[in-house]
């Protein structure tokens, strides 16, 4: 499958960081970290018509990352460059045409989809935006995607309220497809559902992947959803982008301690298997105030006392696999790989 | 998908849902019985005049005070005026000035709490501009305006207007402020539409039931502050009638002829209670998740937040 796929990237995303001002007011004037480092220097390749997970647990960044690619917030540092042009630097103006190949499901279908407008007119609106097409020709168009995402006519004029949330995430997936994208960047499209609804999503997504040829931001922290639908996993903790690599080679072999950790919480249907279970110790660390050098040390139960000092930097492993861990650093002597924590 | 049957749909499914709104509008007792009090004084005041044999400014001075009776049917006042037209009279100019000052309001108020709830050093202008607005007690500031503007059915209107929009600012911006955060405006945003078209077209339909309800109270508010205004002689100048300035006029007399006071005071609050009742059965209707109050709560109704707007 991975194979098929072109290796071009669509989307380069090289150092992008985004921080959030903590302090406001007259605190300003207190000295110390003031940023919440929301997401501190991602770097990923959005392939051609791939599927690109982020996976994390809650308030990692993964969000952010989507949000922050479509500029419903400004980066802070870093670019991401789309058909040759960064789209952290555009005007608001162009930046709204490229908008029209970026879309984006979110993740609740009942806050996603206004309340007081029918289906139809939520479906017709990225239309009128864009200015495509006159008036007959959008109902057109509208008509088209709902039945590709498998709704009926005469949801055309109904509201969200009258809706389930598998439909509805249909309808907020149908808004992202009616300007023909060739982005969409999912934020946990399917955790809200519930898991027989969740899976019609997925086999929705894939099918029409397959058929407009999209490729897809994949945000999710649920594993086994991940692990269906992706070509490729970015793991990310604390803003940070950790283990980057094939889903398959990623989930059979990871190889940074917290992807580790992830795979191991995820639950396994045949209560007779046996296997390790890595549970990580204490909380996630404030990203106002992120450890020093690689921000899994307090809680890696194989940290070594080169891990408090030094970021480790993306080292690239077999069958593009890469990973930012000082364990597989080859230039670290045994030495120094003495585990501090255990 | 041929034309025909689209609209055909949509004929039908516009038909469900009208019906499924006049159930929910016949099982709502609240917003019913309001309906059917201002149906009765909105009725008086369009459909009175037809039945009228005097007009309200006719005065036969000999029939001054006279009590109720058949060819008087409310007694007339001290000019010897028929008192029943000049309530019907009272009725068009006093509803018509709640219903200016309701509509004015609203329209003003819904862009300021638009435009407040939007742009953030707006929000700070305009709403110190509403706390100072809202500081100053309404019917004291309808006077100084009525002084300054003169005593004339419009000042009246203009003073109310700027008495009351400030509330209603107050609670769309409120509303609003709570919508800009929704992941619809965020989508619409990644759609990159422009501010004004995600304020008016999206936001804004969102914050008119608050508006609405809103709207109502400050024409029950409305109708009470001018009825205050002309009682005081400050709000719709004589000879013109307005139930105000009927009950001021019968103040003097109000020992020998009591029909001067009741029967614009029953009419007031006819109006009052209705409107009131409309405004808390509207949102009852519009919001299914607030539960209908208990009997023991409704009481409060009768309290009428006259007390808020005159404050």
């Amino acid at each position: 499958m991975q194979a098929q796929h072109e290796e071009t990237a669509l989307i380069q995303v090289r150092n992008m960081k985004k921080y959030y001002q903590a302090k406001k007011g007259l605190n300003k004037l207190k000295s110390g970290n003031t940023y919440v480092k929301a997401v501190d220097g991602v770097s990923f390749d959005l392939r051609k018509g791939e599927t690109y997970a982020l996976v994390g647990e809650s308030g990692c960044g993964k969000s952010t990352t989507g949000r922050t690619l479509l500029r419903l917030h400004d980066a802070t540092e870093g670019e991401a460059i789309y058909n040759g042009k960064d789209l952290f630097k555009l005007s608001n103006k162009e930046m709204n045409k490229v908008r029209k190949d970026m879309q984006m499901v979110f993740q609740d279908p009942y806050s996603s989809l206004n309340p007081r407008k029918r289906i139809g007119n939520i479906l017709e609106e990225p239309l009128n935006i864009h200015n495509i097409g006159n008036k007959s020709e959008r109902t057109d168009i509208v008509m088209e995607v709902m039945s590709k995402v498998g709704l009926q006519v005469d949801h055309y004029y109904r509201f969200p309220h009258e809706f389930s949330g598998g439909q509805r995430q249909r309808i907020g997936l149908a808004r992202a497809l009616v300007v023909d994208p060739k982005v969409i960047i999912c934020d946990e499209p399917v955790s809200a559902l519930d898991v027989s609804i969740q899976s019609q999503v997925i086999n929705l997504l894939q099918s029409l992947q397959r058929d407009l040829g999209l490729t897809y931001l994949f945000i999710s922290h649920d594993i086994s959803v991940v692990r269906h639908i992706s070509d490729r996993i970015g793991v990310m903790y604390l803003g940070n982008l950790v283990e980057e690599g094939y889903t398959d080679d990623v989930i059979e072999n990871p190889k940074h301690p917290y992807t580790k950790a992830l795979l191991s919480s995820v639950p396994l249907p045949d209560p007779n298997i046996q296997r390790e279970r890595v549970i990580l110790q204490g909380d996630i660390p404030s990203p106002l105030n992120p450890p020093s050098g690689c921000v899994f040390h307090t809680r890696c139960p194989f940290a070594m006392d080169v891990c408090k000092t030094t970021v480790p930097q993306s080292l690239n492993l077999a069958g593009n696999h890469t990973v930012r861990c000082h364990l597989h650093d080859e230039g670290i002597t045994t030495e120094e790989k003495k585990v501090v924590n255990a | 998908m041929s034309t025909t049957s689209l609209s055909n749909i949509r004929k039908e499914l516009k038909k469900e849902q009208r019906s499924l709104l006049f159930k929910r509008f016949l099982s709502n007792k609240l917003l019913l019985t309001g309906s059917f009090i201002m149906l009765f004084v909105v009725g008086v005041a369009l459909i009175g005049p037809f039945f009228l044999s005097y007009t309200p400014y006719q005065m036969v001075v000999e029939n001054r005070l006279s009590p109720p009776s058949a060819e008087h049917l409310l007694g007339t006042d001290n000019f010897g005026r028929d008192l029943f037209s000049r309530v019907v009279y009272g009725a068009q100019i006093s509803l018509g000035v709640g219903l200016a000052v309701a509509v004015i309001t609203s329209v003003v108020g819904l862009v300021i709490g638009l435009l407040a709830s939007y742009y953030k050093t707006l929000d700070h202008i305009l709403m110190r501009i509403c706390d100072g607005l809202m500081a100053i007690p309404g019917i004291l500031f309808a006077i100084a305006l009525m002084a300054a503007l003169g005593p004339q059915t419009q000042n009246v209107i203009i003073a109310l207007s700027i008495v009351f929009t400030p509330h209603i600012a107050r609670v769309v911006r409120s509303k609003a402020l709570s919508i800009r955060e929704e992941t619809y405006v965020e989508a619409m945003r990644a759609q990159g539409a422009s501010p004004l078209r995600i304020i008016f077209l999206h936001i804004a339909p969102n914050t008119i039931s608050p508006l609405v309800v809103q709207a109502t109270f400050i024409f029950a508010d409305s109708i009470i502050t001018e009825a205050a205004l002309s009682f005081l002689g400050a709000g719709v100048p004589t000879p013109d009638p307005s139930w105000g300035n009927i009950l001021y006029d019968g103040k003097l007399v109000i020992f020998n002829a009591w029909w001067m006071t009741v029967f614009p005071g029953i009419m007031i609050i006819l109006a009052v209670i209705g409107l009131n009742f409309v405004g808390d059965g509207l949102r009852d209707m519009i919001d299914p998740h607030t539960k209908p109050r208990s009997k023991k709560k409704r009481v409060n109704l009768f309290r009428f937040n006259s007390q808020k707007a005159r404050g």
